[in-house]
């Protein structure tokens, strides 16, 4: 599965830090950072942290 | 499942009811799928409402949740339910009609409480739950009216802050301190923003008597103050939305009532999520909750979803962390857990003289929820440090 977030939409709520701290994170001072693809055993992650944005800034593939 | 599940209707069109559709299809549910909502929008975004909308920062078009065209439902639009027969298994229709199902999603949501003194029927005076609401407040707004909100949960101090930011004069009485949900540190915390921003704060306060003969012109409260505003805000807490369920056989009190899985107790087939679901939350013991917050009208549509299609039992008990957030006052209130439940407090990280903040939440020697304001990389931490508690699986509530 791709994973692409728009960070002009992306307001920093950390939602999907929450949903799936082993694809998304946030550090001091930076833009969100994410694994850009991940295998399928993370694809349900992914798909839960997309469906929790509050900004609907996480877009999957595939 | 023992029931053959050729065609779903989801009550609701929101939030909850739409990520239950989704979830229907991702998990393989290919039969007919109808969605049925009161009001006459596809899905939008309530959070916006008394924030970005309210400010012009965003416009109707802007808050619609986004819907996929493969998701293959059907939408009744602008219909709310008035029944349900579950020996029949149809739901009945304002507009007169008997919509039939195998597998039935409730997600009709919570409405707002009213205030006997302060009713909607006068001109004046409104409530803000519905896109609807939200444009007559802003238009009534950008005119220069002045403000008076009743209650200061969120609603109540959202609406303030944005309308203190656009320079409407802004009243708030409320029994209750600022956000007191959220704890009594962020609430003095919050007090001290609101005022700031210049809000007039009437708390420990009701409305005694409304002026105005049609059209409101103010209110006297309880201690006498007068008040005068032109427009007024009722905002003091939402009940769910289960008058259509009455007398339809399923356990209702406050909230439809779910066993662990969110099956609704007393029928097969059916299910619920968000405002409008109570259930046993396997992680804090198996304590009744309803919770109305943005994230588990998410997690407990895909949740009710998956109980549709493959049952109750452990392996779709809903035990999801709840979590919240409340912009206002320029600044982002976070929370995780149920802090509510708190019996001690303690700042962790950041300062409360800064309104920059971390607070642990503990009960006992428990950890049960942590709060922020302006924080929320630090936040993420203890997330994991409450996913760590296993969750008891508990039956059905008696």
């Amino acid at each position: 599965v791709k994973i692409r977030v728009d960070l002009d939409i992306c307001d920093l709520h950390g939602q999907c830090v929450f949903a799936a701290p082993e694809i998304f994170s946030l550090e001091d001072g930076a833009d969100l950072s994410y694994l850009p693809e991940v295998d399928d055993a993370l694809a349900d992650k992914a798909r839960a942290a997309a469906s929790i944005c509050p900004t609907g800034a996480i877009e999957l593939e595939g | 499942m023992t029931l053959p599940l050729r065609r779903v209707l989801v009550v609701g069109a929101s939030l909850a009811g739409l990520r239950a559709a989704e979830s229907l299809r991702r998990e393989g549910f290919d039969g007919e799928l109808t969605v049925l909502g009161a009001e006459p929008h596809m899905p939008y975004d309530r959070p916006p409402l008394s924030k970005e909308l309210l400010a012009g920062a965003m416009t109707p078009v802007d808050v619609a949740l986004r819907v996929d065209d493969d998701l293959g439902a059907e939408w009744v639009l602008g219909e709310a339910a008035t029944g349900l027969d579950l020996s029949r298994r149809v739901v009945f229709t304002a507009g007169g009609r008997e919509l039939e199902f195998d597998g039935l999603v409730i997600a009709t949501g919570s409405r707002p409480r009213r205030l006997a003194a302060l009713a909607p029927d006068r001109a004046g005076v409104l409530e803000l739950r519905t896109l609807a609401d939200a444009v007559a407040l802003r238009d009534t707004l950008t005119m220069g009216a002045r403000l008076l909100l009743v209650g200061c949960g969120f609603i109540g101090v959202e609406v303030a802050s944005t309308a203190r930011a656009l320079g409407a004069e802004v009243d708030v009485v409320s029994l209750d301190p600022p956000l007191i949900v959220a704890g009594q540190l962020v609430s003095d915390v919050c007090r001290e923003m609101l005022l700031d921003a210049g809000v007039r704060l009437h708390i420990g306060r009701s409305v005694d008597a409304v002026l105005g003969d049609v059209q409101l012109e103010g209110v006297v409260l309880d201690d006498g103050t007068r008040i005068e505003a032109d427009v007024a805000i009722v905002a003091i807490g939402a009940e769910p939305e289960t008058g259509w369920l009455e007398g339809s056989g399923l356990v209702l009190d406050g909230g439809v009532v779910c066993d662990a899985s969110c099956a609704a107790v007393g029928a097969e087939g059916v299910v619920a999520a968000g405002d409008v679901a109570r259930w046993p939350h396997p992680r804090f013991d198996g304590m009744s909750l309803r919770i109305e917050h943005w994230t588990n009208a998410v997690e407990q549509g895909m949740a009710a979803a998956r109980t549709l299609l493959h049952g109750s039992g452990p392996a779709t008990a809903y035990a999801s962390i709840p979590s919240f957030w409340s912009d206002h006052c320029g600044t982002r209130l976070q929370s995780i857990g149920l802090p509510a439940l708190a019996d001690r407090v303690e700042v962790v990280d950041g300062s409360v003289d800064d309104r920059r903040f971390v607070a642990a939440a503990y009960r006992g020697e428990r950890l049960i929820g942590a709060t922020t304001y302006g924080m929320v990389r630090a936040l993420a931490r203890y997330r994991a440090q409450l996913a760590r508690h296993e969750p008891a699986i508990t039956g059905a509530p008696s």
